[in-house]
């Protein structure tokens, strides 16, 4: 299918291996374009695949469209059978109604502060860790790094029972501290943190420490500000499934007034006035943060997930 | 916070230890990394450490109606787990997992190879395929809630207009983990899209070139040299499905409660339902179970990572 060239695909190809963050911004190379006379078999193997990618992404994407499409529908479109795929209109019954029926902003500032807080505390303990693993010299800093590597290994599934009687003991429980708590460090972003510190150039930090500058100063004015991009990702990152826990949140809270936004979502499934149009009114609204956060920062976001997989 | 003398600093910082390293008190840095582990160290002991050796503890006691330990019973919570009703416990788990991962990984695969092939709109694809990442657990769960939904069923509709049989998505014994299984891997595809489009990125143009030389193309380019060169993406794909897999939770809650009778009950939604889901908790044989969980995610992790270790490309 890809009949390129190689003669073309190697004339348009300036390959720019090497470059890094820290400054030197990633050109795109320009991509190779055959000018070759092109065959039949080219110009049908070629709708093929685009044809093949549509029938994949019309399944992918219908849910997406459905959830806004839904929300903006009458009522009484979706409680007839079948229910209607395309909108006659713009109703805002069904946010109405899912507003009115669960708390829906008292728990969107819940999963906000929650998240928030989270996500400013990983970003903090574990620049902070980083810094000491790549940084400060100490006895058996291999050893544990490694050991904060196999806290990943553990599924928090295994400690929530601990964690539940722990914090509801100290009286944490159905409180933001106790949603927190347990979260507020995680070794992954102490692993990506570190990847980024390491690749800050050496002379850059002995000029910083012949100058006198302490550690502490020489990471927050200089250190943090040059590693934005690894702090968005990480922090995106944590935001993210933080945004989205559902088990601890499930479990730690009890009151309407201390759940989170994702538990909303069940109990306006589950509820009373349990109609299809409140419930995906509801999952729109939750979905918007984190849809535009993907949508706009996905190079982020990228970078965060597959941090593991490349290298 | 540091007034020490440069010279000692830069040596204690460099890789190469010089002879000042060891006459500068090493303690300083030292002392300086543990404020800075702190914090995590902290975390680490209170809520993950701590709780592995309480899970245990608690897992060989039994607990009265407020939840305490009040009674030892040994290693009884792991004898009851030789009984059917685990061992189809255990099994439902197994199933969904193959059943998240291979369609997961597969389609995953098979839309990167896809996007190879075309030249226009790569980044608007892969942008369109991440789309369902955004989506929580929940939020994913309640709208394939209202697809499935027994009354009106939106998929339902569709089949209905179609002229095809209805399905009873979570109704059935038989259908309710496929159900299930399904959203969780139209949550997950973009995570593996984005994971394997990056893999094709780092992939060297010679490569391909070399390949396009040799005379290969399309679908033989994809096959032999494409998949190959993607082993370490596709592994490491594959250990952080199964794991996700085994921890799903949120989708078993709000579409099927473990239902019906006891068909969508995986091992994690059965640590729930003992502990926190009735008015009694059973922390003891929810602790058990959790260990169990533990055991089999650990393993995951080492036996695929050993593979990836021995077997498989890299670049």
């Amino acid at each position: 299918m890809s009949r390129t060239s190689a003669a073309s695909g190697a004339a348009g190809t300036a390959d720019v291996r090497g470059a890094t963050a820290y400054g030197l911004a990633r050109t795109a190379p320009p991509r190779p374009r055959s000018r070759h006379r092109r065959g039949v078999g080219f110009i049908v193997g070629r709708v093929l695949l685009y044809l093949m990618l549509a029938a994949l992404l019309i399944p992918v994407l219908f849910p997406v469209y459905y959830v806004f499409v839904g929300t903006l529908m009458e009522p009484r479109e979706l409680s007839t059978f079948p229910p209607r795929l395309l909108p006659t209109g713009v109703h805002f019954e069904n946010v109405q109604g899912a507003l009115a029926a669960v708390p829906l902003l008292r728990m969107y500032t819940n999963s906000l502060v929650m998240a928030g807080i989270i996500t400013v505390c990983q970003l903090f303990t574990s620049a902070l860790a980083a810094y000491a693993f790549v940084f400060l010299r100490f006895r058996g800093s291999a050893v544990i790094f490694a050991l904060f590597l196999s806290t990943l290994m553990v599924p928090a599934e295994a400690t929530f029972i601990p964690n539940y009687l722990t914090l509801t003991g100290w009286g944490l429980g159905d409180t933001y501290a106790g949603l927190v708590l347990p979260f507020l460090a995680y070794a992954f972003g102490t692993f990506l943190l570190r990847q980024s510190f390491k690749q800050f150039p050496r002379e850059l930090y002995d000029a910083a420490r012949i100058d006198g500058m302490g550690h502490l100063r020489f990471l927050w004015t200089i250190l943090l500000p040059l590693s934005k991009p690894a702090l968005t990702a990480v922090g995106m990152y944590v935001f993210i499934t933080s945004w989205n826990m559902y088990f601890w949140p499930l479990i730690i809270t009890r009151s309407t007034e201390m759940q989170t936004l994702q538990i909303g979502l069940n109990s306006l499934k589950a509820g009373e006035a349990a109609n299809p149009g409140l419930v995906l009114a509801g999952a729109a609204l939750s979905v918007i943060p984190t849809l535009a956060l993907v949508v706009f920062g996905q190079r982020f976001i990228v970078r965060g997930l597959t941090a593991g997989a490349i290298k | 916070m540091s007034a020490g003398p440069v010279s000692e600093r830069r040596a204690a910082s460099r890789p190469t230890p010089t002879s000042s390293h060891k006459r500068a008190g090493p303690g300083r840095d030292a002392l300086l990394a543990w404020g800075f582990l702190g914090p995590s160290v902290v975390i680490f002991a209170l809520f993950l450490v701590y709780p592995l050796g309480r899970t245990v503890y608690l897992s060989m006691h039994g607990n009265d109606i407020i939840g305490q330990p009040n009674r030892f019973v040994g290693l009884s919570h792991f004898a009851e787990m030789a009984s059917p009703e685990f061992g189809r416990i255990l099994f439902t788990t197994l199933v969904f997992t193959l059943g998240v991962v291979v369609p997961g990984v597969v389609g995953a695969l098979v839309v990167v190879l896809l996007m190879e092939g075309v030249l226009r709109g790569q980044k608007f694809l892969r942008g369109a395929f991440a789309l369902p990442f955004a989506f929580s657990v929940a939020s994913a769960s309640v709208i394939f809630a209202v697809f499935y939904s027994p009354g009106n069923s939106v998929l339902n509709g569709i089949l209905y207009r179609m002229g095809l049989d209805q399905v009873p998505w979570l109704t059935s014994q038989e259908m309710a983990l496929w159900s299930v299984a399904l959203t969780t891997v139209w949550m997950n595809l973009g995570y593996g899209v984005l994971v394997l489009a990056a893999g094709i990125g780092s992939i060297p143009k010679e490569v391909n070139e070399a390949a396009r030389i040799d005379g290969a193309t399309g679908p033989r380019l994809a096959w032999d040299v494409t998949v190959p060169m993607l082993g370490p993406q596709l592994f490491f794909l594959i250990v952080i499905s199964t794991i996700n897999a085994l921890q799903s939770f949120g989708q078993i809650h709000i579409l099927t409660a473990g239902g019906p009778v006891g068909s969508t009950t995986t091992l994690v939604y059965s640590i729930y339902q003992d502990a926190f889901a009735y008015g009694t908790s059973d922390f003891g044989r929810a602790s058990a179970q959790a260990l169990v969980l533990l055991v089999v995610v650990l393993v995951c992790t080492l036996v695929q990572f050993g593979v990836i270790e021995r077997k498989v490309h890299y670049s």
